[in-house]
């Protein structure tokens, strides 16, 4: 960076013209097609296994049922009361977010302090950061699988996978808080003659709540996005009785499903950014 | 006491209901302080979080009491079956090639909808309130839905995994890229259109350039997540790793999904510091 600004400091000292300066203008050519070359062989060399073999043979079948089930979802589902409509596994699905978010948070604190390099010393702190990377890798639906074996399937199912998948991301974007920590704040509540107490109250926390909330509202959005999918395997929420009508080809039913579950996401996406920008701002 | 400058504080209805405290300052001068929010937010927060344990019947005891199969299931994990190893690597060759081929049309698709869909370049409001819409619903339908019905239509295999991640990765990259064009710097377009640049020259070497390492850096992360996400689109039948997790799972072969499970760990760690070494390049 700094060899740039030279030489582009020499240039104006030697008063080149604009088209000599033109001449001279940084090439990045190469370094595109490299990129290309490298993209280009990646897809060829993956295109060998991917391969479009048609249609099955109720594929268009089921293509128009689909769009079918969109266009005409089955409304009295969706506007139930009952255990099995639509407001209710909704209701359900976010309630396993809300649980699985807030525990998450709380669980991925400890965490996130014992991961930070500022606080511990390194070799810890590392130790620390590939137990919460082994967390992130394994994908949520296998943590519900194995939770499922300890508590049966069910909401609560839900909540647990939830919880623990949740650490991981949370714990990431925390430690990027905590690393950030201002200390100068905490040198003068010392020469104030603060106590411990006071510094964490007045020092510490004033400083990581508006991001830890940022980010756990943040990771809501994306427990809600998920709850929906973890009922597949049993997990409670709505996801269950949504596969359940793509197999059994129940159309009106699966188009009730997707339509409700679009509009909460949707909903629930606009409110977390508002909430989050307001965050930001500092209000 | 007259001179009181509320206009610095907006007061909301919050304020109205709960008076906010006027501090007088030495000079005479009098400033208002609002209420705290904290005690509201946390009896909705504490609200929602009973509701949520009621509908979900989460109840910690059956953690505590089923604690021991938890250990049990935990040591098998850690204990990976070694031999295991040459039946993993088929499928998560075949997982990475999906995630690539899938990233790459998707990432493809992605770019003329963002351009398309970003206020600075699109003038017509029109066009671009109804592309973000058409890119909110995508994003809301979980990935697992998408390769379900890509199985059902496509039959089984890597090509409906493809398919799904393809959808999935141009619903992300293509919101993450217009958020990103909008904040480009638009005064070397005009400058280029003022010495007379047709509106595509001037988007091709003005704007292009800046748009370029973003989108390249949006692409990689994508792929990162893509790499994590395809793995469990196996599951419903889209080939690749989740084939071989729910297999493992069903036998109860933990030891040998304790294996998978590490490739896969070994695998995504290894592309996640390649991407974000790239990544940090190209910023």
């Amino acid at each position: 960076m700094a060899e740039k600004l030279e030489k582009i400091e020499k240039a104006v000292d030697e008063k080149l013209t604009v088209a000599e300066m033109y001449a001279n203008r940084p090439r990045k050519w190469w370094v595109y097609t490299l990129v290309v070359l490298i993209i280009a062989a990646l897809v060829g060399w993956s295109g060998s296994t991917v391969q479009f073999e048609g249609l099955t043979v109720t594929g268009r079948s089921v293509a128009q049922g689909v769009i079918s089930g969109i266009t005409h979802p089955d409304l009295k589902l969706m506007f139930g009361t009952g255990n099995t409509d639509v407001p209710y596994l909704l209701l359900q699905t976010m309630a396993i977010a809300v649980l699985g978010t807030i525990f998450g948070a709380i669980l991925a604190i400890p965490f996130a302090f014992l991961a930070s390099t500022n606080i511990l010393p390194k070799p810890i702190a590392y130790l620390f950061r590939v137990v919460i990377l082994l967390i992130r890798t394994i994908p949520s639906l296998v943590w519900a699988l194995m939770w499922i074996r300890v508590t049966g399937p069910g909401a609560a199912c839900g909540v647990i996978t939830q919880s623990v998948c949740s650490i991981g991301m949370i714990s990431k974007m925390y430690i990027t808080a905590i690393e950030d920590l201002d200390t100068r704040i905490l040198e003068s509540l010392d020469a104030m003659g603060c106590t411990p107490f006071q510094k964490i109250r007045y020092g510490v926390i004033p400083q990581l709540t508006a991001s830890f909330i940022s980010t756990t509202i943040y990771r809501f959005d994306i427990n809600l996005k998920d709850a929906t999918t973890l009922g597949i395997v049993g997990a409670g929420g709505i996801g269950a009785s949504l596969v359940q009508c793509l197999n059994s080809r129940r159309w009106a039913m699966v188009g009730s499903f997707v339509w409700g579950l679009m509009i909460l996401v949707l909903i629930i996406e606009y409110l977390s950014t508002q909430v989050r920008s307001k965050l930001a701002r500092g209000e | 006491m007259d001179n009181e400058n509320n206009s610095a504080v907006k007061l909301t209805w919050f304020d109205k209901i709960f008076k906010p405290q006027v501090i007088t300052l030495p000079n005479g001068h009098s400033t208002i302080r609002r209420r705290s929010r904290a005690p509201i937010i946390v009896a909705l927060v504490l609200l929602a979080i009973i509701l949520s344990l009621r509908m979900t019947g989460f109840d910690l005891s059956i953690i505590i009491k089923k604690f021991d199969k938890l250990m049990d299931l935990m040591v098998k994990l850690f204990h990976p079956k070694w031999s295991f190893f040459d039946k993993v690597t088929r499928p998560l060759v075949d997982t990475i090639k999906m995630s690539i081929l899938g990233t790459v049309i998707g990432c493809a698709l992605a770019l003329p909808i963002a351009v398309l869909s970003s206020t600075n370049i699109d003038k017509n409001r029109v066009i671009v309130s109804v592309l973000r819409f058409i890119l909110a619903l995508i994003r809301t339908l979980p990935t697992l839905v998408i390769a379900l019905v890509c199985a059902l239509i496509f039959g089984l295999g890597t090509f409906a995994g493809t398919l799904a991640i393809s959808i999935f990765t141009f619903g992300i990259v293509a919101k993450m890229l217009y958020e990103s064009i909008e904040t480009i710097d638009m005064g070397p377009f005009e400058a280029m259109e003022a010495m007379g640049a047709n509106k595509f020259q001037a988007f091709w070497s003005a704007c292009v350039p800046q748009i370029l390492p973003v989108y390249l850096s949006h692409s990689l992360y994508c792929f990162e997540m893509n790499v994590r996400a395809s793995a469990i689109l196996g599951y419903v039948g889209a080939g690749g790793l989740g084939i071989t997790i729910n297999e493992r799972i069903g036998w109860r072969d933990y030891e040998g999904l304790g294996m998978v499970l590490l490739t896969l760990f070994v695998v995504v760690v290894a592309i996640e510091f390649t991407s974000e070494y790239l990544r940090g390049k190209l910023s």
